[in-house]
């Protein structure tokens, strides 16, 4: 029992910080805002240079090793600058169910691929998917990165496919998306060949738990973030003659903030842990993780906005960004009153 | 980073189940599953006496003055088990986690022998005084003052809101002994004998019916020159180092009580039909949740080695257990509706959980109240300016 980073933990923490901080600014992100939601050239470096893309895949599949605890660290500092990248869809997701599922066939041809960049992958996720055999019918209008996908990985409740984007029978429409920085597209599948990955159970499993897990950390970097931006601001903006940060309304609600963030960030890595270490409370903790750390996010960048003032209802500021990447995390892969609810089923039995 | 106790560790938890089990199932049946902290004072002292003879009383403490030099993770184990097998809370709480601790940071090797022994065997139960009737909040207001006077100490004045002082040997007394002096400054840490002509309790009746707090007032009260911990004058700097053990780990054993009340309302919702309804659903879930991040979050602290930094784990801690404890009863009586606001006798008192729902209005104050808290999280955890100080 030693719930703390180890030194080499502390390390890639460190290493991710600095280079998301250098690398992903505001400046940089407006601009892939403003085009397909990708810094590519960021995508790439962080792919190909800082070498973390294979973190949490196995070595036997291509990747660094290492679990979702190193992969959480990762999400953490992407999720703090609100960093326009592909990782959640292509790498926690689409890359996890592909080396948990994928026959060595598959592993082969498509993980090397999504882990320096080159490639990007879209998870699709329809649980009314019809499967004739492996032809496959349904769709997701809600595919993070989806318009920039080559290949996609779909699944239903209990089966697991690869899609290449130009199969036939694929259609994908890039959606107006409120969070630029993690547009979404409509995927719509129509009769379209799927090739099957061999093991689906422990794809969907491994995809989803790295999905909660990622965005929950993502979430809890953004919140953090917020705060940290927001305590430089109250501690520079004078009224009535005084610091704002002085003014006991206002360094309540930062309190508030940090008591949410320190609880966030015990759930983000109980269940990074949790998940690696194989724990009977992995279940319990990924569902807590996802549901609480996104509330959390969202209470965060809502009160950034509020103790901003005027300013933080510009497009200017980049308060924006992470209000919307916040309520974006919410939504997305099932709502807090869903985690929660399985979390009650867990507890009670299911509801009458 | 790991959250798994090694095999050893668990062989441990299954010496110290075993042991409080059989305690619980044997000569000390008749405690077990108390949760008032008032209850049978005599037959929880002869309990803390049971736990030193068999070297339970202070595992955490050196060897030398009969602890066990206890490794964290032992710690953390013999405090979950302790709540788990349903044994009472520790009557020499203040004794053990925090007169003891001040004195082996501050206290001299002739008051170490004097207090250790007995606190670890259990004869010396301890309270503490600092809270005045001015002095809530604002601690370093207090006004009760030492005069040292023919090779003694001779204390006047008043605390409150001393948790148990009715059933305790000892007290210690923060105290004003530099005459004029204000705030934390002037300030003397005292241990005091509670059993002498100068020193009078009387209880305080709380919203629950029960009496746990009182008034403990002095006048002339005495004790001999040697029973200041540190200087005359290092008074706070005393009381803020104990008030850093209140941290330490018997939050663990404290949550895995949380756990035992979590865990009735879970049962009375299934038994009631309350846990078919969904927003009661949710509710459970997100009290689930937030004990789990108690739990993390408080080993989070404890492992955390570096202590020069301010960790914002401990930092949030009273807070948030606090609020969620204050939530949990609000949910006990949702759970359980009009029939928790009936008792079954004549008495006004109450089961585990209508005690619950009302004690929980004190969590979030005593210990420093939830907007106090707040205060230090912004400045010492944040860098926001601080109050300002009136001089009324």
């Amino acid at each position: 029992m030693e719930f703390v980073f180890t030194d080499e933990q502390a390390m890639i923490a460190e290493t991710a910080r600095a280079f998301f901080t250098e690398n992903a600014t505001s400046e940089r992100t407006r601009k892939a805002m403003a085009a397909d939601g990708i810094d590519a050239e960021l995508w790439t470096a962080f792919c190909q240079e800082l070498g973390l893309s294979g973190i949490g895949i196995p070595e036997s599949a291509g990747g660094a090793g290492l679990g979702l605890v190193e992969l959480a660290i990762i999400a953490e500092a992407a999720g703090a600058q609100v960093a326009a990248l592909p990782m959640l869809g292509s790498l926690a997701m689409a890359a996890q169910a592909i080396a948990a599922g994928g026959t060595p066939e598959q592993q082969a041809e498509w993980l090397p691929r999504l882990l320096s960049g080159e490639v990007v992958a879209g998870y699709v996720h329809d649980a009314a998917l019809a499967a004739n055999g492996d032809v496959l019918t349904g769709g997701d209008r809600f595919v993070a990165h989806g318009a920039s996908a080559q290949v996609f990985v779909v699944t239903s409740n209990t089966g697991a496919w690869i899609v290449p984007v130009d199969a036939a029978g694929l259609a994908v429409t890039a959606q107006t998306t409120m969070d630029q920085t993690r547009p979404y597209a409509q995927v719509a599948l129509a009769g379209v060949q799927g090739a099957p990955l061999g093991n689906p159970a422990a794809a969907i499993e491994a995809a989803h738990r790295a999905g909660f897990v990622t965005v929950a950390a993502e979430a809890l970097g953004g919140a953090q973030a917020a705060l940290d931006r927001t305590v430089g601001y109250a501690k520079e903006r004078v009224q009535f003659g005084r610091a704002i940060g002085s003014f006991q309304a206002y360094k309540h609600r930062l309190a508030d903030m940090m008591i949410e963030i320190e609880q966030a960030r015990s759930a983000v890595y109980w269940a990074a842990c949790a998940v690696d270490e194989g724990s009977d409370e992995a279940e319990l903790a990924v569902h807590s993780a996802k549901s609480f750390a996104a509330d959390t996010y969202f209470m965060c960048a809502g009160n950034m906005i509020q103790l901003h003032g005027g300013i933080g209802f510009t497009w200017e500021h980049d308060a924006h960004l992470y209000f919307k990447r916040a309520r974006a995390i919410q939504s997305m892969l099932g709502s807090g009153n869903w985690h929660r609810e399985r979390i009650a089923s867990m507890i009670l039995g299911d509801a009458a | 980073m790991k959250l798994g106790f090694s095999r050893e560790d668990e062989l441990f938890r299954a010496e110290c189940a075993d042991w409080l089990n059989g305690q619980m199932a044997g000569e000390f049946k008749d405690i077990k599953g108390i949760t008032k902290l008032t209850a049978c004072p005599e037959r929880r002292k002869e309990w803390e006496q049971q736990l030193a003879a068999y070297k339970w009383s202070c595992i955490g403490w050196p060897e030398e003055w009969g602890g066990r030099n206890a490794s964290l993770a032992h710690q953390v184990i013999f405090a979950e088990e302790y709540a788990r097998a349903g044994v009472p809370g520790r009557v020499n709480h203040i004794g053990v986690e925090l007169a003891g601790p001040t004195i082996l940071a501050f206290g001299t090797e002739a008051q170490k022998q004097r207090f250790l022994p007995d606190i670890a065997a259990g004869k010396t139960i301890f309270c503490q005084g600092f809270s005045e009737p001015g002095a809530g909040s604002d601690l370093a207001s207090v006004r009760t003052k030492a005069r040292l006077e023919g090779g003694e100490w001779v204390v006047n004045g008043q605390k409150i809101w001393t948790s148990l002082a009715h059933i305790s040997d000892w007290i210690f007394v923060v105290s004003r002994s530099e005459e004029g002096s204000k705030g934390p400054k002037g300030l003397t840490f005292l241990m005091m004998e509670i059993d002498q002509p100068g020193i009078e309790i009387r209880g305080i009746k709380q919203i629950n019916g029960d009496a746990e707090f009182n008034e403990t007032f002095f006048t002339d009260a005495r004790c001999p020159a040697d029973s200041l911990i540190g200087a005359p004058g290092e008074g706070w700097k005393i009381a803020m180092g104990l008030l850093a053990f209140e941290r330490g780990v018997s939050t663990l054993g404290q949550q895995m009580g949380f756990r035992n009340e979590l865990d009735e309302i879970i049962a009375a919702a299934k038994a009631n039909g309350a846990a078919k309804d969904p927003l009661i659903r949710q509710r459970i879930a997100k009290a689930e949740i937030g004990l789990n991040l108690m739990r993390y979050g408080a080993l989070r602290m404890l492992s955390q080695t570096d202590h020069s930094k301010i960790d914002g784990a401990a930092l949030t801690y009273k807070i948030q257990w606090a609020s969620w404890r204050r939530n949990l009863g609000e949910l006990a009586m949702d759970v359980l509706g009009q029939a928790a606001e009936v008792a079954e006798g004549a008495e006004y008192e109450w089961d585990t959980l209508p005690n619950l729902f009302l004690y929980s209005r004190a969590d979030t104050i005593y210990g420093g109240t939830n907007q106090i808290q707040r205060n230090l999280i912004a400045e010492r955890g944040l860098g926001m300016p601080r109050e300002p100080r009136g001089d009324v």
